[in-house]
Protein backbone atom coordinates (compact mmCIF):
# COMPACT_ATOMS: atom_id res chain seq x y z
CA UNK A 1 0.00 0.00 0.00
CA UNK A 2 2.84 2.35 0.62
CA UNK A 3 3.47 2.60 -3.11
CA UNK A 4 0.10 4.26 -3.61
CA UNK A 5 0.79 6.73 -0.88
CA UNK A 6 2.44 9.57 -2.64
CA UNK A 7 2.96 11.79 0.38
CA UNK A 8 5.90 9.77 1.61
CA UNK A 9 8.59 10.36 -0.92
CA UNK A 10 11.21 9.02 1.42
CA UNK A 11 9.77 5.55 0.99
CA UNK A 12 9.17 4.99 4.66
CA UNK A 13 12.54 6.14 5.88
CA UNK A 14 12.52 9.12 8.10
CA UNK A 15 15.75 11.04 7.79
CA UNK A 16 14.48 13.45 10.40
CA UNK A 17 12.51 12.67 13.52
CA UNK A 18 8.76 13.09 13.27
CA UNK A 19 7.36 16.17 14.92
CA UNK A 20 4.91 15.53 17.78
CA UNK A 21 1.90 16.28 15.58
CA UNK A 22 3.16 14.06 12.75
CA UNK A 23 3.67 11.27 15.24
CA UNK A 24 0.15 11.74 16.59
CA UNK A 25 -1.47 11.51 13.16
CA UNK A 26 0.57 8.38 12.44
CA UNK A 27 -0.44 6.94 15.79
CA UNK A 28 -4.14 7.53 15.15
CA UNK A 29 -3.93 6.14 11.62
CA UNK A 30 -1.95 3.11 12.69
CA UNK A 31 -4.34 2.25 15.55
CA UNK A 32 -7.36 2.65 13.25
CA UNK A 33 -5.71 0.49 10.60
CA UNK A 34 -5.21 -2.25 13.17
CA UNK A 35 -8.86 -2.07 14.08
CA UNK A 36 -9.81 -2.28 10.43
CA UNK A 37 -11.67 1.03 10.58
CA UNK A 38 -9.73 2.63 7.73
CA UNK A 39 -7.35 1.64 5.01
CA UNK A 40 -4.45 3.71 3.74
CA UNK A 41 -5.83 3.42 0.23
CA UNK A 42 -9.16 4.80 1.32
CA UNK A 43 -7.48 7.81 2.91
CA UNK A 44 -5.43 8.39 -0.23
CA UNK A 45 -8.58 8.24 -2.30
CA UNK A 46 -10.40 10.72 -0.09
CA UNK A 47 -7.55 13.20 -0.17
CA UNK A 48 -7.05 13.01 -3.90
CA UNK A 49 -10.79 13.23 -4.59
CA UNK A 50 -11.03 16.40 -2.54
CA UNK A 51 -7.87 17.86 -3.98
CA UNK A 52 -9.28 17.44 -7.46
CA UNK A 53 -12.90 18.03 -6.58
CA UNK A 54 -14.27 20.90 -8.61
CA UNK A 55 -17.20 21.10 -6.25
CA UNK A 56 -20.84 21.13 -7.15
CA UNK A 57 -22.03 23.66 -9.64
CA UNK A 58 -24.26 25.26 -7.08
CA UNK A 59 -24.68 28.26 -9.31
CA UNK A 60 -26.36 26.11 -11.97
CA UNK A 61 -29.29 25.49 -9.65
CA UNK A 62 -29.67 29.21 -9.09
CA UNK A 63 -29.59 29.89 -12.83
CA UNK A 64 -32.21 27.23 -13.54
CA UNK A 65 -34.43 28.56 -10.76
CA UNK A 66 -34.09 32.10 -12.09
CA UNK A 67 -35.07 30.98 -15.59
CA UNK A 68 -38.26 29.42 -14.30
CA UNK A 69 -39.18 31.74 -11.46
CA UNK A 70 -39.28 35.49 -12.28
CA UNK A 71 -39.59 36.40 -8.60
CA UNK A 72 -36.45 34.45 -7.76
CA UNK A 73 -34.68 35.98 -10.73
CA UNK A 74 -35.49 39.44 -9.43
CA UNK A 75 -34.13 38.52 -6.00
CA UNK A 76 -31.01 37.01 -7.54
CA UNK A 77 -30.28 40.16 -9.51
CA UNK A 78 -31.12 42.40 -6.54
CA UNK A 79 -29.09 40.56 -3.93
CA UNK A 80 -27.43 37.39 -5.13
CA UNK A 81 -25.88 36.61 -1.74
CA UNK A 82 -29.32 36.41 -0.14
CA UNK A 83 -30.94 34.62 -3.09
CA UNK A 84 -28.21 31.96 -3.13
CA UNK A 85 -28.63 31.51 0.59
CA UNK A 86 -32.31 30.72 -0.04
CA UNK A 87 -31.10 27.72 -2.03
CA UNK A 88 -28.77 26.70 0.77
CA UNK A 89 -25.72 27.91 -1.09
CA UNK A 90 -23.51 29.45 1.50
CA UNK A 91 -19.85 29.22 2.37
CA UNK A 92 -19.06 32.64 0.99
CA UNK A 93 -16.53 33.96 3.42
CA UNK A 94 -17.49 37.57 3.72
CA UNK A 95 -17.62 38.15 -0.03
CA UNK A 96 -20.64 39.74 -1.56
CA UNK A 97 -22.06 37.96 -4.57
CA UNK A 98 -23.49 39.82 -7.55
CA UNK A 99 -25.33 38.18 -10.44
CA UNK A 100 -25.30 39.95 -13.80
CA UNK A 101 -27.80 39.06 -16.51
CA UNK A 102 -26.99 38.36 -20.12
CA UNK A 103 -29.58 39.62 -22.57
CA UNK A 104 -29.83 40.09 -26.31
CA UNK A 105 -28.20 43.49 -25.79
CA UNK A 106 -25.60 42.84 -23.09
CA UNK A 107 -23.07 40.09 -22.62
CA UNK A 108 -21.33 39.88 -19.24
CA UNK A 109 -18.05 38.19 -18.48
CA UNK A 110 -16.11 37.84 -15.25
CA UNK A 111 -12.41 38.14 -14.62
CA UNK A 112 -10.14 38.92 -11.72
CA UNK A 113 -7.45 41.24 -13.01
CA UNK A 114 -5.43 41.46 -9.80
CA UNK A 115 -5.21 37.83 -8.82
CA UNK A 116 -7.79 35.10 -9.21
CA UNK A 117 -10.78 35.93 -7.00
CA UNK A 118 -13.53 33.46 -7.79
CA UNK A 119 -16.80 32.49 -6.11
CA UNK A 120 -15.84 28.86 -5.49
CA UNK A 121 -18.76 27.95 -3.20
CA UNK A 122 -21.03 28.85 -6.10
CA UNK A 123 -18.99 27.78 -9.12
CA UNK A 124 -16.67 25.10 -7.78
CA UNK A 125 -12.96 25.34 -8.43
CA UNK A 126 -11.80 27.84 -11.01
CA UNK A 127 -10.48 26.55 -14.32
CA UNK A 128 -6.73 26.88 -14.81
CA UNK A 129 -7.09 29.51 -17.52
CA UNK A 130 -9.03 31.78 -15.17
CA UNK A 131 -5.86 32.24 -13.16
CA UNK A 132 -3.63 32.72 -16.19
CA UNK A 133 -2.07 36.10 -16.83
CA UNK A 134 -3.16 36.24 -20.52
CA UNK A 135 -6.84 35.71 -19.65
CA UNK A 136 -6.70 38.26 -16.88
CA UNK A 137 -5.06 40.98 -18.95
CA UNK A 138 -6.62 40.29 -22.33
CA UNK A 139 -10.20 39.97 -21.12
CA UNK A 140 -10.07 43.63 -20.12
CA UNK A 141 -8.23 44.91 -23.19
CA UNK A 142 -9.88 42.87 -25.92
CA UNK A 143 -12.86 41.01 -24.50
CA UNK A 144 -14.46 40.39 -27.88
CA UNK A 145 -11.36 38.70 -29.23
CA UNK A 146 -11.03 36.50 -26.13
CA UNK A 147 -14.72 35.61 -26.22
CA UNK A 148 -14.39 34.74 -29.87
CA UNK A 149 -11.55 32.34 -29.02
CA UNK A 150 -13.81 30.73 -26.44
CA UNK A 151 -16.38 30.27 -29.18
CA UNK A 152 -18.75 33.02 -28.11
CA UNK A 153 -19.73 34.85 -31.30
CA UNK A 154 -21.39 38.13 -30.47
CA UNK A 155 -23.22 40.48 -32.75
CA UNK A 156 -21.34 43.80 -32.95
CA UNK A 157 -24.42 45.49 -31.49
CA UNK A 158 -24.10 43.53 -28.25
CA UNK A 159 -22.42 45.47 -25.47
CA UNK A 160 -19.74 43.51 -23.60
CA UNK A 161 -19.40 44.22 -19.89
CA UNK A 162 -16.35 42.91 -18.07
CA UNK A 163 -16.67 42.51 -14.31
CA UNK A 164 -13.56 42.49 -12.17
CA UNK A 165 -13.90 40.23 -9.14
CA UNK A 166 -12.23 41.28 -5.95
CA UNK A 167 -11.76 40.00 -2.45
CA UNK A 168 -15.03 41.69 -1.47
CA UNK A 169 -17.20 41.22 -4.54
CA UNK A 170 -17.60 38.09 -6.64
CA UNK A 171 -19.67 37.90 -9.79
CA UNK A 172 -21.63 35.24 -11.58
CA UNK A 173 -23.30 35.52 -14.94
CA UNK A 174 -26.95 34.63 -15.44
CA UNK A 175 -26.78 33.28 -18.99
CA UNK A 176 -29.56 33.52 -21.57
CA UNK A 177 -32.01 30.64 -21.33
CA UNK A 178 -31.62 28.44 -24.38
CA UNK A 179 -34.44 28.29 -26.88
CA UNK A 180 -36.20 24.97 -27.12
CA UNK A 181 -36.06 24.06 -23.44
CA UNK A 182 -39.44 25.58 -22.61
CA UNK A 183 -40.84 22.41 -21.12
CA UNK A 184 -37.74 21.63 -19.09
CA UNK A 185 -37.89 21.34 -15.33
CA UNK A 186 -35.42 22.99 -13.03
CA UNK A 187 -33.21 19.95 -12.75
CA UNK A 188 -33.03 19.44 -16.51
CA UNK A 189 -32.20 23.09 -17.01
CA UNK A 190 -29.54 23.06 -14.30
CA UNK A 191 -27.75 20.27 -16.15
CA UNK A 192 -27.37 22.52 -19.19
CA UNK A 193 -25.69 25.29 -17.22
CA UNK A 194 -21.92 25.02 -17.38
CA UNK A 195 -19.31 26.65 -15.24
CA UNK A 196 -18.02 28.55 -18.26
CA UNK A 197 -21.46 29.96 -19.00
CA UNK A 198 -21.59 31.40 -15.48
CA UNK A 199 -18.17 33.00 -15.98
CA UNK A 200 -19.47 34.38 -19.26
CA UNK A 201 -17.09 32.64 -21.68
CA UNK A 202 -19.78 30.30 -23.02
CA UNK A 203 -23.46 30.37 -23.82
CA UNK A 204 -25.98 27.74 -22.85
CA UNK A 205 -27.33 25.50 -25.56
CA UNK A 206 -29.54 22.45 -25.71
CA UNK A 207 -27.71 19.21 -26.39
CA UNK A 208 -27.87 18.33 -30.06
CA UNK B 1 -21.89 15.15 -3.05
CA UNK B 2 -18.45 15.02 -1.61
CA UNK B 3 -18.37 18.71 -0.98
CA UNK B 4 -21.45 19.02 1.17
CA UNK B 5 -19.44 17.82 4.16
CA UNK B 6 -17.03 20.68 3.78
CA UNK B 7 -19.80 23.15 2.99
CA UNK B 8 -21.19 22.47 6.44
CA UNK B 9 -17.97 23.68 8.03
CA UNK B 10 -18.35 27.42 8.13
CA UNK B 11 -16.76 30.40 9.86
CA UNK B 12 -13.71 29.53 11.94
CA UNK B 13 -14.42 25.83 11.37
CA UNK B 14 -14.19 26.17 7.57
CA UNK B 15 -11.36 24.21 5.95
CA UNK B 16 -8.47 26.43 4.83
CA UNK B 17 -8.69 27.10 1.12
CA UNK B 18 -6.98 29.19 -1.42
CA UNK B 19 -9.09 29.94 -4.42
CA UNK B 20 -11.35 27.07 -3.58
CA UNK B 21 -8.58 24.54 -3.41
CA UNK B 22 -7.78 22.85 -0.14
CA UNK B 23 -4.61 24.09 1.50
CA UNK B 24 -2.33 21.62 3.23
CA UNK B 25 1.02 22.86 4.50
CA UNK B 26 2.31 19.39 5.29
CA UNK B 27 1.41 15.78 4.53
CA UNK B 28 0.20 15.12 8.09
CA UNK B 29 -2.55 17.68 7.50
CA UNK B 30 -3.94 15.93 4.45
CA UNK B 31 -3.65 12.63 6.35
CA UNK B 32 -5.71 14.01 9.22
CA UNK B 33 -8.20 15.39 6.72
CA UNK B 34 -8.49 12.07 4.88
CA UNK B 35 -8.91 10.13 8.12
CA UNK B 36 -11.88 12.14 9.34
CA UNK B 37 -13.63 12.31 5.97
CA UNK B 38 -12.90 8.65 5.24
CA UNK B 39 -14.24 7.49 8.61
CA UNK B 40 -17.40 9.53 8.13
CA UNK B 41 -17.84 8.11 4.63
CA UNK B 42 -17.60 4.61 6.09
CA UNK B 43 -20.26 5.49 8.64
CA UNK B 44 -17.92 5.16 11.63
CA UNK B 45 -19.43 8.43 12.82
CA UNK B 46 -21.82 11.04 11.52
CA UNK B 47 -20.26 14.10 9.96
CA UNK B 48 -22.41 16.19 12.28
CA UNK B 49 -20.74 14.58 15.31
CA UNK B 50 -17.34 15.48 13.94
CA UNK B 51 -18.45 18.95 12.99
CA UNK B 52 -19.61 19.78 16.52
CA UNK B 53 -16.31 18.51 18.02
CA UNK B 54 -14.38 20.55 15.48
CA UNK B 55 -16.28 23.71 16.36
CA UNK B 56 -15.58 23.04 20.05
CA UNK B 57 -11.89 22.41 19.34
CA UNK B 58 -11.62 25.63 17.33
CA UNK B 59 -13.32 27.53 20.14
CA UNK B 60 -11.11 26.08 22.86
CA UNK B 61 -7.86 26.37 21.00
CA UNK B 62 -5.80 29.43 21.77
CA UNK B 63 -4.22 31.46 19.02
CA UNK B 64 -0.76 30.32 18.06
CA UNK B 65 0.92 33.23 16.30
CA UNK B 66 3.81 30.99 15.29
CA UNK B 67 1.64 28.49 13.41
CA UNK B 68 0.31 28.91 9.89
CA UNK B 69 -3.49 28.99 9.59
CA UNK B 70 -3.56 25.50 8.07
CA UNK B 71 -1.28 24.11 10.79
CA UNK B 72 -3.43 25.55 13.56
CA UNK B 73 -6.60 24.40 11.85
CA UNK B 74 -5.49 20.80 11.36
CA UNK B 75 -4.20 20.64 14.94
CA UNK B 76 -7.75 21.48 15.98
CA UNK B 77 -9.08 19.03 13.42
CA UNK B 78 -6.94 16.22 14.84
CA UNK B 79 -7.94 17.07 18.42
CA UNK B 80 -11.60 16.91 17.39
CA UNK B 81 -11.09 13.58 15.65
CA UNK B 82 -9.26 12.05 18.61
CA UNK B 83 -11.88 13.33 21.04
CA UNK B 84 -14.71 11.83 19.01
CA UNK B 85 -13.00 8.47 18.52
CA UNK B 86 -12.17 8.29 22.24
CA UNK B 87 -15.76 9.13 23.19
CA UNK B 88 -16.95 6.36 20.92
CA UNK B 89 -14.55 3.93 22.54
CA UNK B 90 -12.72 3.37 19.25
CA UNK B 91 -9.47 4.83 20.55
CA UNK B 92 -7.85 5.17 23.95
CA UNK B 93 -6.01 8.41 24.57
CA UNK B 94 -3.35 6.37 26.36
CA UNK B 95 -2.77 4.17 23.31
CA UNK B 96 -2.47 7.18 21.04
CA UNK B 97 0.12 8.75 23.35
CA UNK B 98 2.12 5.54 23.57
CA UNK B 99 2.09 4.91 19.88
CA UNK B 100 2.89 8.53 19.06
CA UNK B 101 5.98 8.36 21.23
CA UNK B 102 7.00 5.16 19.45
CA UNK B 103 6.73 6.94 16.11
CA UNK B 104 8.48 10.04 17.43
CA UNK B 105 11.40 8.03 18.78
CA UNK B 106 11.71 5.93 15.64
CA UNK B 107 10.93 2.74 17.57
CA UNK B 108 8.03 2.31 15.17
CA UNK B 109 8.58 3.19 11.55
CA UNK B 110 5.99 1.57 9.37
CA UNK B 111 5.27 3.34 6.18
CA UNK B 112 1.70 3.89 5.13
Amino acid sequence: MSDTHDHDHDGGHHPRPLSPIEARVRAVESLLLEKGLVSSDAIDRVVSAYEKDIGPLNGARAVARAWRDPQFKKRLLDDATAALRELGIGGLQGEHMIAVENTSKVHNVVVCTLCSCYPWPVLGLPPAWYKSAPYRSRMVKEPRAVLDEFGVKLDPSVEVRVWDSSAEIRYMVLPIRPKGGEGFGEEELAKLVTRDSMIGVATVALPR
Amino acid sequence: MADSKLDRLTGAAAVPRKNGELVFDAPWQSRAFGLAVGLAERGVFDWEEFRSRLIAAVRESGADPGASPATLYYQQWLSALEALLCEKGLLEARDVATRASQFASGERDEAF
